[in-house]
């Protein structure tokens, strides 16, 4: 086995230092180390999308990084957007427009959103659908998903 | 799936990496944003023992741009390429190709450099490389050297990149000022790898007439092409759907595409025609000072 390396990163506003062998992707990390499973393992070759964290700000495909890459980094977690009690407006708005059904895609919907929304305050739908291309969904057919970032937008409280 | 056990290398300077590259040659891989090698090492079609990677290295994420050329670091995310306002402003081609590759998420991490070199033959970036007739910049231990793009590019996934060296630097050279351009292509969905890809650029002389075309295609051979026939046509010629007809028919000749499981070669030679035809119509409209 490859020699370990010792990282610290932040998520979700907590520090965490461990050791990791070179391979470890950082979702691997994210669920087996920390135990934060809301971030969803799909394709593991970047396709997907279900794996999409926000790493020093960014939307990334945490199966195409290696936890030792993200060392000194800062991650939002699905589990840092918001929590059962108090949901995210996108969240939120994903629950009242029907935009999930069995969820697997849901985590990195809403941080692709998230970026979507952070860059571009009133996206048309084509915008969304672009926005969004990267992330798959076997469910719904995407019109929900549409539909629940537009709603978030009209809600003014997306952020 | 998961990598194979590899060893982690992280080089602080460019020098740190070449003298790791020395050393290991062939046994060590080189990584930049990651999302066209780790996908491969997921699937365990590379298997490298010693990964250099670049993500710490000072000094490889420049952007800069003066009268004649764009210079990019090798490290240079495609996000930041896509967010640049000089090169909005200067070299807005490369905006518009940007944009079609992959998605935000893979563009955030992806690297100019990266994409370059690992020269899928329907890349967006190899292709402006050919098109702007670009400059690699490329070092090693032993010294450096530049190498035009047209022999950079070998042939499928092959380029005249040496084991021990690195792409420092990539030297865009700038089209006259006011040039019109356009980027376009045909993909399955938004972000896929392109079935054909075509990247013109056009400008008018004081009468009007095509003083400036350059024509490139992605897709349809083992690596990009300019395509010389089509814009002998275009020189001299008065703007027009009737140039740009004869343009396209042109093009389509020139091309002895593949057939793989995205398309037919007979496909890619139609669609060739029609994108170099409608793009140099967009790219007439895009000629400043035009009324």
């Amino acid at each position: 086995m490859a020699e370990q390396i010792s990282i610290t990163v932040k998520v979700n506003g907590t520090e965490h230092t461990a050791a990791v062998e070179p391979r470890r992707s950082l979702v691997d990390f994210l669920r087996h180390d920390l135990g934060l499973v809301g971030t969803h393992v799909g394709c593991e070759h970047g396709v997907c999308g279900a794996c999409t964290i926000m790493l020093d700000g960014r939307t990334v495909r945490s199966c195409l990084l290696f936890a030792a890459q993200a060392d000194g980094a800062e991650i939002i977690t699905i589990e840092g957007v918001g929590t059962d009690e108090a949901l995210h407006p996108l969240q939120l708005a994903f629950q009242q427009q029907h935009a999930l059904q069995c969820g697997f895609c849901t985590p990195g919907m809403i941080l692709a959103a998230l970026e979507l929304l952070r860059d571009n305050a009133d996206p048309s739908e084509e915008e969304i659908r672009v926005g969004l291309a990267g992330n798959l969904c076997m469910c719904t057919g995407y019109v929900n998903i549409v539909r629940a970032v537009r709603a978030a937008v009209s809600n003014g409280k997306a952020k | 799936m998961k990598p194979a056990p590899f060893n982690l290398l992280r080089p602080k300077n460019v020098e740190e990496a070449l003298a790791l590259l020395q050393s290991y040659r062939a046994e060590a891989k080189v990584l930049a944003g990651g999302q066209s090698l780790v996908p491969l090492m997921n699937f365990r079609l590379a298997q490298p023992h010693n990964l250099i990677d670049l993500n710490g290295v000072v000094g490889l994420n420049e952007i800069k741009v003066d009268e004649r050329s764009l210079t990019l670091g090798a490290m240079v995310r495609q996000r930041d390429v896509e967010r640049s306002p000089a090169i909005a402003e200067r070299l807005p081609i490369l905006r518009e190709a940007i944009a079609q590759v992959a998605h935000p998420a893979i563009r955030n991490r992806g690297t100019v450099g990266g994409s370059l070199v690992h020269a899928d033959p329907a890349a967006e970036l190899p292709l402006l490389a050919i098109a702007l007739d670009a400059t690699f910049q490329l070092r090693s231990a032993r010294g450096s050297r530049s190498v035009a793009a047209r022999d950079f590019y070998q042939g499928y996934l092959s380029t005249d990149i040496a084991p021990d060296e690195l792409l420092v630097e990539i030297v865009f050279h700038l089209p006259p000022l006011g040039a019109g351009w356009c980027f376009t292509e045909i993909a399955r969905r938004h972000g896929d790898f392109a079935i054909v890809a075509v990247a013109v650029l056009l400008d008018f002389g004081r009468d009007r007439s095509v003083n400036f075309a350059r024509v490139a295609l992605g897709g349809v051979g083992p690596a990009p092409l300019r395509v010389a026939a089509v814009e002998e046509i275009l020189l001299g010629g008065r703007p027009g759907a009737e140039l740009y007809r004869r343009a396209g028919a042109a093009a389509a000749e020139a091309v002895d595409p593949p057939t793989d499981i995205h398309a037919s070669s007979g496909y890619r030679r139609q669609i060739t025609g029609v994108l170099v035809r409608r793009a140099l119509a967009t790219a007439e409209g895009r000629v400043k000072g035009q009324a």
